[in-house]
């Protein structure tokens, strides 16, 4: 298949020593700051972005990738060890992972979850490999209103679908098309929302949003409760080699988590919370001893653990073949691409296939990379988590103050920065979910953009998102998305809590 | 419905409005109301009448005023946090150091430097999370700042906010500032 030359030479570009440094030291970051509490892919790739104006988009691309990779992978430390999920998509790792670690069983733990996620890593990239093209096939028959109801149907599924509202996860998505609306709108040369400010004519940029939320955010949000709840870390016990049952048992799971993960996250919808629940439910049913669920099932950690790196492997699917970012994470690259001028489409894979193929092969090498970083050197991660509180929060704002200000110099940026910060304060503390105003500030513009020619085209019938067949059975599955989790509320999952560093 | 007296203070508290969610949803109106009336005030060249800049950011105004009402209504009916949550009363002292250690960062950061004014926040903030060795907090955030200066000025040349410590100190090393 022609992917797969493709994807050869994406080999020989990921394996020159430069790139490989980069996928090393996007693994290794991505993995601490998976493991610490408080910070997240989505707050470290936003603060790394300065970075754009002076590496080639290949390298940048294949740091970034690999710390959303390591994200995932150390994230499942943190929840398996201190029962404080790292990222919103281990919640359910923690669930049965931590009840292992207190039974003296954390080796098998954080051994199952490793192994697991490399599987699922792995086939995932693959899935992208193959898929990738085939969504570009699809992508390029679609005009402006089809994508205008595309992106519509993520607004809506993203908002509304994922969080534990759909009135809040509204209210956050439509706060971020707001932000991204601020500035000078391209097609008039018109200022809108600047207030006056010089500043805002050129929009806020998205790094102020992305660390105010959750960088300053959620240091407020942590502050207000810390004296409340002392996390307690598990030593690392047991062996790091599983046993034969171990084995036996954990490798239908992470298949199964795998199948869930990849296909879910590869939708325009993303997200790896509904396929990690649907994973721990169906391997809970399946499993031969139902009874150990609760008190520490390693089918409970395969499943859910794959589940999720196979859905971060899906959710670049609809970024790299679409430009339709589905997480935080995604919408921050999405801004990268921006800001090297490259526009993520189905033409991507044309007019760069250097970067795409290379960013895809590094994917692989990252995945075998973080396996080593984070089974035989475990013991250095676990050490991150006992940094004390005060000096890590600390830290993070000094490192946010450095994003922000120490970049572009602007006290302006600096103020925007806390008062968005104080803004997150008080989503976190309402439940608001962050997530959709990232995603609205980036995708917003590039809806009003289709949007706006869709109806340049179709003379200004409004009509015409209706009546082209794409556009209209795209509208009638977002406003299904809208009803449904009214019917998917019947299956009482508990409700996935909000945690610190969202992606 | 219930006899009054017949029932417990969990059953009446649900029906009375929350104050916390009330101040939220109002605020989300009064955006949707700001958003409305900048809207309003964006000039409107008539080329551009069908799809001008003002559409979008006309539909955002409603969607939000919309939800707003939402909100405003659920927060009527008693809020939409659960009971634990309205109990967990937020940790003031904390919030507030960590307020002033943001406040002060942005006041000392133009005049002072990047190194004072990130000493500064880096002692408040850990304060605010219950840390009492204000003197070791001092010199990791010295450090911490210090080595963020220097490394971003040497290996990148950017120049992350010098100021008073960071121009005696370059000019002691005899090193260039960055740009």
């Amino acid at each position: 298949m022609d992917a797969f030359s493709q994807l050869m030479n994406g080999f020989a570009i990921a394996f020159t020593l430069k790139n490989l440094m980069w996928c090393l030291i996007g693994t290794t970051l991505g993995t601490a700051i998976g493991v610490l509490p408080g910070l997240g892919p989505a707050l470290t790739i936003a603060l790394l972005l300065p970075i754009t104006f002076k590496v080639d988009p290949t390298a940048a691309f294949i740091l970034f990738a690999g710390i959303y990779y390591g994200a995932m992978y150390g994230g499942s430390t943190t929840s398996i060890l201190l029962n404080t999920p790292g990222e919103s998509a281990t919640i359910v790792t923690a669930l049965e992972g931590n009840k292992m670690a207190r039974s003296g069983r954390a080796g098998a733990a954080l051994a199952t979850s490793a192994i697991g996620s490399f599987v699922a890593g792995t086939i995932g990239t693959l899935g992208i490999t193959f898929l990738a093209p085939v969504v570009v096939e699809l992508a390029l028959k679609f005009g402006p209103a089809d994508y205008f109801s595309l992106m519509v149907l993520a607004f809506v599924t993203v908002s509304a679908v994922l969080g534990s509202s759909a009135v809040r996860g509204l209210a956050a998505l439509f706060f971020g098309i707001w932000l991204g609306l601020i500035g000078v709108d391209l097609q008039t040369g018109q200022a809108r929302f600047t207030f006056g400010l010089q500043e805002l004519l050129d929009g806020i940029n998205v790094i102020v949003v992305a660390v105010g939320l959750f960088a300053v955010g959620e240091t407020l949000y942590v502050a207000s409760r810390y004296r409340y709840g002392k996390d307690e870390i598990v030593p690392l016990q047991g062996s790091l080699w599983m046993t034969r049952e171990e084995w036996a048992r954990s490798w239908k799971p992470w298949l199964r988590g795998t199948a869930f993960g990849f296909p879910i996250g590869a939708m325009p919808a993303g997200g790896a919370e509904i396929p990690t629940f649907l994973s721990y439910y169906v391997e809970r049913k399946l499993a031969a001893r139902p009874e150990e669920f609760g008190k520490g099932a390693i089918e409970g950690v395969a499943g859910p653990e794959a589940a999720n790196n196979a859905s971060a492997a899906g959710v670049l699917v609809p970024m790299l073949t679409l430009g339709l970012p589905t997480s935080a994470t995604a919408a921050i690259m999405l801004s990268a691409f921006q800001s090297y001028g490259i526009n993520p489409g189905p033409l991507l894979l044309q007019s760069q296939p250097e970067l795409v193929w290379g960013l895809i092969a590094s994917l692989f090498i990252g995945n075998v990379m973080l396996l080593v970083l984070n089974l035989p050197m475990i013991a250095i991660w676990v050490k991150l988590l006992q940094i004390p509180a005060p000096l890590l929060y600390a830290g993070i704002l000094v490192f946010a103050t450095i994003g922000t200000y120490g970049i572009t110099q602007s006290w302006v940026d600096l103020v925007l920065l806390y008062a968005i910060g104080v803004v997150g304060y008080l989503m976190r503390r309402y439940d608001f979910p962050t997530a959709p105003v990232i995603i609205g500030m980036i995708l917003g513009p590039l809806a009003e953009q289709n949007f706006r020619q869709a109806m340049t085209i179709s003379a200004g019938d409004w009509t015409v998102f209706f009546t082209r067949p794409l556009s209209a059975t795209i509208l009638v599955l977002a406003l299904l998305a809208l009803a449904g989790p009214k019917l998917y509320g019947l299956w009482g999952r508990p409700k996935p809590d909000h945690v610190p560093g969202d992606a | 419905m219930a006899s009054e007296g017949a029932q417990g203070g969990d059953g009446i508290s649900g029906l009375r409005p929350a104050t916390g969610e009330l101040i939220i949803a109002i605020g989300v109106l009064l955006l949707a109301a700001v958003i409305f009336w900048q809207t309003a005030i964006i000039p409107v060249s008539p080329i551009y009448a069908k799809v001008g800049p003002t559409v979008v950011p006309y539909i955002t105004a409603l969607g939000l005023a919309a939800l707003g009402l939402s909100l405003l209504y659920a927060a009527l009916k008693g809020g939409w946090q659960p009971d634990e949550e309205k109990e967990t009363v937020p940790d003031r002292p904390a919030l507030l150091w960590v307020v002033a250690g943001l406040a002060l960062n942005v006041l000392l950061i133009t005049y002072g430097g990047f190194t004072i004014a990130s000493v500064v926040l880096f002692i408040c903030v850990a304060r605010g999370f219950g840390s009492k060795a204000i003197l070791r907090d001092a010199g990791i955030g010295a450090a911490f700042a210090l080595i963020a200066y220097f490394g971003f000025a040497q290996t990148l040349g950017i120049n992350i906010g010098a100021g008073l410590i960071e121009n005696a100190l370059n000019s002691l090393f005899g090193l260039d500032p960055g740009s």
